[in-house]
């Protein structure tokens, strides 16, 4: 595996690019907001969501991308089979 | 580098993509049965589907020295229509027989309905039946998680299924551990949009190793990029991966995994 530094330097560029995009469209979104138009139930559901996520991204460890997976999904339930009646 | 990529719907791409893909080492593909962008009204929409990937498909394939191979089933979308989906289970065994059909698939599910697990369900049994491999969808986005859960329920609850026979698709970071851990070969689907990205699929290489690992385009008609698995091979490189592991992962797994079934008659190029 390369040293941690070069896969820090080599995408760092993109990474501050990424991050300039997701700050620029919350901006759009409060800008909206702001003007008087309230995010919806569904939306607002969205806006925590994403809130969350970006919160796992400052945690520790090298399983960030699974636990923005599992943020993004629906719940599992090991009795889906009962429920279905299958 | 020769590739093959496991997972690709040619019938929805030209003869252009044909060329471009033979340039950048692809050798073989495999094509399972999927959506076409609208609901089918008969069985008869399939047979002649069934056709296009028996016959059309690999003579359009030859022109270009690529061999193609190709897996048969009613998809998890149309499979809401269970009376449709039980008259194209039953009429799949008059194509079995064909050179090219490696097993069932794609089978899965795609919004983890009652009618589409049912509908599996009967999928595995023409499967058990026939003595066939299996390709398997895992659904998108939220939807992804739930289901391969369940599709890994019915394939472990079941024991005359043998898991090395069977390839559970568009894994991701979530479900790609599992999906190994119980023994199945699993697929990461490079898409530009919804899905996975070469450099996350890299990611998921060095992390697990590239054991019973396999990456394809899915490139269909939607957005979708024939030539990822290239990308991907050039990013492995670009980190300085040993060729190897990246060989294993876009050649030898798919040689393996393919050879299961009777009809996979690959021949290497010749590279004296
Ligand atoms: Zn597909």
């Amino acid at each position: 595996m390369r040293p941690a530094s070069q896969i820090l330097s080599e995408s760092f560029l993109e990474v501050r690019a990424k991050l300039l995009e997701v700050a620029a469209t919350l901006d759009r979104i409060e800008r909206s907001g702001s003007a008087g138009d309230a995010l919806s139930a569904d939306a607002e559901e969205q806006r925590a969501q994403l809130d969350t996520a970006i919160r796992i991204l400052l945690d520790n460890g090298a399983d960030r991308a699974e636990r923005l997976q599992k943020l993004f999904s629906r719940e599992y339930e090991s009795n889906w089979r009962q429920e279905m009646d299958l | 580098m020769d590739y093959i990529d496991p997972h690709i719907h040619m019938v929805s791409r030209t003869t252009d993509d044909y060329a471009t893909l033979a340039r950048m080492g692809c050798v073989a593909m495999s094509e399972p049965a999927f959506w076409a962008g609208f609901d089918r009204r008969s069985v008869d929409g399939f047979r002649d589907y069934f056709h296009q990937l028996t016959e059309i498909e690999p003579n359009r394939a030859a022109q270009y020295g690529i061999q193609h191979f190709t897996w048969l089933c009613i998809n998890a979308k149309e499979a809401e229509n269970v009376s449709l989906s039980r008259e194209v289970i039953a009429m799949i065994p008059e194509f079995l027989d064909c050179p090219n059909v490696l097993g069932i698939g794609e089978i899965g599910l795609n919004k983890n309905t009652r009618n589409e697990a049912t509908v599996f369900l009967e999928h595995l049994e023409l499967a058990i039946k026939h003595d066939q491999q299996i390709l398997i969808h895992t659904p998108h986005l939220a939807d992804k998680y739930q289901g391969t859960r369940m599709i890994l329920d019915m394939l472990c609850d079941d024991s005359r299924i043998d898991p090395s026979r069977v390839l559970v698709d568009h894994v991701e970071e979530h479900t790609v551990a599992e999906v190994l851990d119980r023994g199945f070969w699993a697929g990461m689907t490079l898409y530009p949009v919804t899905k996975c990205t070469p450099d996350r699929a890299a990611d998921m290489i060095e992390k697990f190793g590239g054991e019973r690992l396999l990456a394809n385009s899915a490139g269909d008609w939607g957005p979708s990029k024939p030539t990822a698995v290239p990308d991907l091979i050039f990013e492995m490189r670009r980190r300085g991966n040993d060729e190897s592991l990246t060989r294993k992962v876009v050649y030898d797994n798919p040689i393996a995994f393919f050879s299961q079934s009777k009809n996979f008659s690959f021949k290497e190029r010749d590279v004296k």
